[in-house]
């Protein structure tokens, strides 16, 4: 299990930046964090913006979606459609990477993002 | 045990391999490796896709850090220059002196340069590595006219390479009466010539090549019949010489015409010493091609990790990769008749040549070439190597079966468990089908699970028949549907959107599919939506493709392109003018496009609206660049200002480009209307074509560039504008329901049964019934056209959509980053 002590939660954006099952990118300091609004799994999720593919800074605006039989949920990046797992950031399309995956929590329309 | 220390000689394709086998099995060596080559490496049998945009990177065949993350010391650029075998050590270029316990010669080969005279003069090349591929391009850049020496496997290839290069004109220079003379037969040369002339090489049989002419640059062959020819540059490709020269020097026992001779262990004399690839001689024969070297670097792994495997020779089947060019040789392709039955079908017109060398008492087949269309090549292959009793009229082989029941026996579930289905990788049928059962059902899983097709990638046409044999043998009812969300193929859902009146792809997904849907399904129904609503697409932007979200495409390092729509290509010097006073405000990059527009590169996503806004303005709209819908219809300046000009080719193509601008279809749609049949607007490259004659105008469909390019077919002839107008109306909807996502005009006439004249009976003579349908559905996407540039730029909802960080819209992307290059600027990434 987490241990939530050493989580620094940080406000992100509101629930209405981010569309309703697609994604948007937040600034915090230098780190751009994408930030997924699941709408029809009512659930929230964020990765690190940059894919490690190309090193392109835009997951956030990749398409997000599930697979498998559990409905593993995932990110697909814009440019070469590599996926990724937004519950680990495991890469799902076969290649080595790992990506960055971040807790979120929201509360009266606020999202915050977990930075350990 | 103690660790035991092997070191490869060589970082090539099998030496890779080698490593990547043997770390598999056993993790007790100490592996290292030295590499004459600067690069880790990489995949020289897809090497000409070198000049077609792959990167070296993408050619590597591990990641950099792939060496170190498995324990193994890489020396680069490092050849070994001395083998010490009563040490049993090593030493390299740089001064390394190290012990070895197992050594693995894997040096390759290297391409072999005949004596002749003149050939050390500059613009002699050879074709084998990445180095001498960025020699090949630099120095054609400006060349006019190259040759290749040798009209073989790589020969071709590299004839193929150079007019990919802009060689205007190139020539093939073979000393055989015959092109490629170890795969196939005469016939079958003779057909593959015609084929590569129309692809514009100019080939020279039995010509052999005396000396190279030029003074210090190669201006010249001549050859032994005195004949010339001038040429600028020259690629020799007359065969490979294995690299043995350290063995040799090192006392082991090498071939008299070269090659490191080995036994069926892959031992050289010396028995601590192997040698695999390229460069090992087993029975007086060198092995030229990658799948025999990876079973070697597979035996000697085995061998050395306590297992026993012997190499036993190995199948020389070889398929040509050369594009718009089938070509395939497999088993005994040479055998003749009184030893076997032949069976030859020949389409001059078509350019198809298949030859079938079958045993006297008609049950094994024994060998074949297939020139011109090679699809049934991995089914041929199979059913020679794992002796497959051949069906009662074994031409359904090659003619594939003609009424009746399908050909008992030539299906992919007869083979036998043990048929090798991916060579590169050891993968046998039943690996595949074992992978299906256990719920691999897709090419990607497999390719995950089993490796099988992800080498050389030549099997994976036959990896997709058994998934979808053995899933059918499941009583899996098997079609061509989207994706795992959804059991429809696109027109099925196409139907049941359009009859239940569907307007959101959430609501698609629960009435029709299952799960959350994913990139594949989310676009295709995106595309759906909207060939039949017509809806503001940006309303449901996070189902659409990256492009058509935000409405211009995306480029690398993450800024966007801008293409207003510039009808026919006409455009005033006013508009012209705020598009150089855009392109000055927001440092964009400027190019005229090959669809007659221009492209404004580099656009930040925060300026998009912006841009569009002083765009619209200025009286332009969307030209939907980003989209699958219509590009650009291109017209030739036509009678108002042309000596030939028949008809007012601008005019009518702006008519048309305005009739459909907006239209969403399957994949883009591509136009073009010339004014005469000197055919400047290239009509006959397009979706649709219409070109001028006396009477009216033709009517041409079905036509692509891109990387297959095909000529688009005459559909109408003589028609008067309203009769084409009518009859595009009709071709392009019939087109929009039915095609498969990301289907081009051409390759969906291809696949359609009855191909023209089955178009032609739909378009023209009704006979489906549909026409009047059809029409009104086209009128209704006409009517509901809309910019969605304006839509956008009104609505400040979806204009916030266009920040890169939402908690910070005024702030850009700071990792987007420009140089500046011609006096314009260019993304750093
Ligand atoms: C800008 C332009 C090149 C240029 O500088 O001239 C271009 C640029 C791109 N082309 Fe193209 N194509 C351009 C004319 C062409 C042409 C020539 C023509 O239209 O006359 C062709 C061959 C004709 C044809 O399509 O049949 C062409 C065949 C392709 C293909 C291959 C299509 C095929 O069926 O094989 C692709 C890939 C695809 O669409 O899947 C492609 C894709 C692309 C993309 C969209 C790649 C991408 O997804 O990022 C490029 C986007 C650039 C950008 O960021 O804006 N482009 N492309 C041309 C824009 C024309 C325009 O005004 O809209
Ligand atoms: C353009 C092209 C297209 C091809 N197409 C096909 C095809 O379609 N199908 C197919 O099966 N095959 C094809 N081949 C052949 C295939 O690439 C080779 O069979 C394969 O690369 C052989 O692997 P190898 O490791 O033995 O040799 P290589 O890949 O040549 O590797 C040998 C390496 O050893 C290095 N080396 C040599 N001496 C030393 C030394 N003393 N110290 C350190 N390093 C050394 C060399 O620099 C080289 O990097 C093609 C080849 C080319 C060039
Ligand atoms: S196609 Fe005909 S009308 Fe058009 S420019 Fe060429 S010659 Fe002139
Ligand atoms: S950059 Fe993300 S998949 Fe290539």
């Amino acid at each position: 299990m987490e241990t939530l002590t050493d989580i620094e939660w940080v406000l992100a954006c509101y629930t209405d930046d981010v569309p309703a099952n697609g994604g948007a990118c937040i600034k915090h300091g230098d780190e751009q964090i994408a930030i997924y609004n699941f709408t029809r799994r009512n659930e929230w999720y964020a990765t690190q913006n940059l894919c490690p593919h190309k090193q392109q800074m835009v997951l956030s605006r990749g398409m997000i979606g599930s697979t498998g039989e559990d409905c593993n949920p995932k990110v697909a990046c814009p440019f070469h459609k590599k996926t990724f797992s937004l519950i680990n950031g495991e890469c799902l399309s076969g290649d080595d990477y790992q990506i960055k995956t971040y807790p979120v929590k929201v509360a009266d329309g606020r999202v915050y993002v977990g930075i350990v | 045990m103690s660790q035991q220390t092997i070191i490869v000689v060589g970082n090539g394709m099998v030496g890779y391999k080698f490593c990547e086998k043997l770390i598999a099995k056993s993790s007790h060596f100490n592996i290292i490796v030295f590499g004459e080559e600067s690069r880790i490496a990489y995949d020289r049998v897809h090497l000409s896709e070198y000049f077609n945009g792959k990167s070296a990177d993408d050619l590597s065949l591990s990641s950099g850090s792939w060496y170190a993350d498995n324990g193994i010391t890489l020396y680069l650029n490092d050849p070994v220059q001395e083998i010490n075998r009563a040490e049993k050590t090593i030493h390299s270029l740089s001064g390394t002196t190290l012990k070895y316990d197992y050594l693995v010669l894997a040096t390759g080969s290297s391409a072999f340069v005949p004596d002749i005279p003149g050939v050390e003069k500059e613009g002699v090349f050879v074709y084998r590595t990445i180095e001498d591929l960025d020699l090949i391009k630099a120095y054609s850049a400006n060349a006019k006219v190259g040759a290749v020496m040798g009209g073989g496997l790589l020969g071709l290839e590299a004839a193929k390479a150079l007019i990919d290069l802009g060689i205007e004109e190139t020539h093939v220079i073979e000393f055989a009466p015959r092109l490629m003379p170890r795969q196939i037969d005469s016939a079958g040369s003779g057909m593959l010539a015609s084929k590569l002339k129309s692809l514009g090489l100019n080939i020279h049989l039995n010509k052999s090549t005396a000396s190279f002419i030029g003074e210090g640059r190669i201006e010249a062959l001549k050859f032994n019949d005195d004949s010339t020819l001038p040429v600028d540059m020259m690629v020799i490709s007359a065969g490979i010489r294995p690299r043995d020269e350290l063995a040799k020097l090192a006392g082991l026992q090498v071939g008299t015409r070269g090659g490191i001779i080995v036994n069926e262990k892959m031992q050289t004399s010396d028995e601590s010493i192997f040698a695999i690839g390229e460069c090992a001689l087993y029975e007086g024969m060198i092995y030229g091609l990658v799948a025999p070297g990876y079973e070697m670097a597979d035996i000697v792994a085995a061998w050395l990790s306590g297992g026993s495997k012997a190499f036993y020779g190995y199948d020389m089947s070889t398929k040509l990769k050369l594009i718009g060019v089938d070509v395939a040789s497999f088993g005994d392709a040479f055998i003749t008749e009184p030893d076997c039955r032949t069976l030859v079908y020949e389409d001059t017109y078509k350019g198809v040549y298949k030859r079938i060398n079958i045993s006297n008492d008609g049950k094994y087949l024994l060998g074949g070439i297939l020139i011109g269309d090679a699809d049934a090549y991995n089914i041929l292959l199979q059913t020679v190597n794992n002796k497959i009793v051949l069906p009662p009229n074994p031409e359904d082989l090659i003619l594939g079966s003609r009424g009746g029941e399908a050909a008992e026996g030539a299906g992919v579930l007869s083979l036998p468990d043990d048929a090798l289905i991916c060579s590169c990788e050891a993968v046998s049928k039943f690996d595949i089908c074992s992978a299906v059962n256990d719920g691999a059902t897709n090419i990607d899983s497999i390719k995950k699970c089993t490796k099988a097709g992800t080498g050389c990638g030549g099997c994976v046409p036959l990896v997709k028949d058994l998934i979808t044999g053995t899933l059918k043998a499941n009583g899996q009812y098997v079609k061509n549907v989207i994706c795992e969300h959804f059991d429809y193929s696109r027109q099925e859902l196409y139907d049941l959107v359009k009859i239940n009146k569907v307007k959101n792809y959430d609501l698609v997904l629960d009435h029709f599919g299952k799960g959350d849907g994913c990139e594949v399904c989310k676009p295709v129904i995106a595309g759906i939506l909207s060939s039949l609503w017509n809806d503001v697409i940006v309303k449901q932007d996070t189902i659409q493709d990256s492009n058509d979200r935000y409405l211009a495409n995306i480029q690398k390092g993450g800024t966007y392109s801008v293409v207003p729509r510039i009808p026919g290509g006409e455009i005033t010097p006013d508009k012209l003018i705020v598009i150089g006073q855009v392109a000055k405000k927001y440092g964009l990059y400027t190019k005229i496009t090959g669809g007659q527009r221009i492209d404004l590169f580099g656009a930040h996503v925060n300026d998009l609206p912006q841009i569009w806004e002083e765009l619209i303005d200025a009286g332009f709209e969307s030209g939907h660049a980003y989209g699958k819908a219509l590009r650009t219809v291109k017209s030739c300046v036509g009678s108002t200002w042309c000596r030939f000009g028949l008809h007012d080719s601008v005019s009518f193509a702006i008519e048309i480009e305005d009739r459909y601008k907006g239209v969403r279809s399957p994949h883009k749609l591509k136009g073009g209307v010339s004014g005469c049949i000197r055919e400047c607007a290239e009509a006959q490259a397009k979706d649709f074509g219409v070109i001028a004659t006396e009477k009216g105008w033709n009517l041409y469909v079905c036509g692509n560039g891109g990387s297959k390019p095909q000529h688009a077919l005459l559909l109408a002839t003589d028609i008067d504008s309203e009769t084409c107008i009518k009859y595009l109306d009709r071709f392009l909807m019939f087109y929009i329901k039915t095609a498969d996502p990301l289907t081009r005009t051409a390759t969906w006439l291809n696949k359609m049964e009855g191909g023209l004249s089955y178009l032609k009976n739909v378009v023209i003579n009704d006979s489906l019934g549909i026409v009047e349908q059809l029409e009104e559905e086209m009128q209704q996407l006409i009517n509901s056209y809309h910019c969605e540039w304006k839509e956008v730029v009104d609505n400040p909802d979806l204009r916030k959509r266009f920040a890169h960080f939402v908690n910070a819209p005024e702030v850009k992307d700071p990792n987007i980053k420009f140089e500046s290059m011609r006096q314009q600027v260019k993304a750093q990434w």
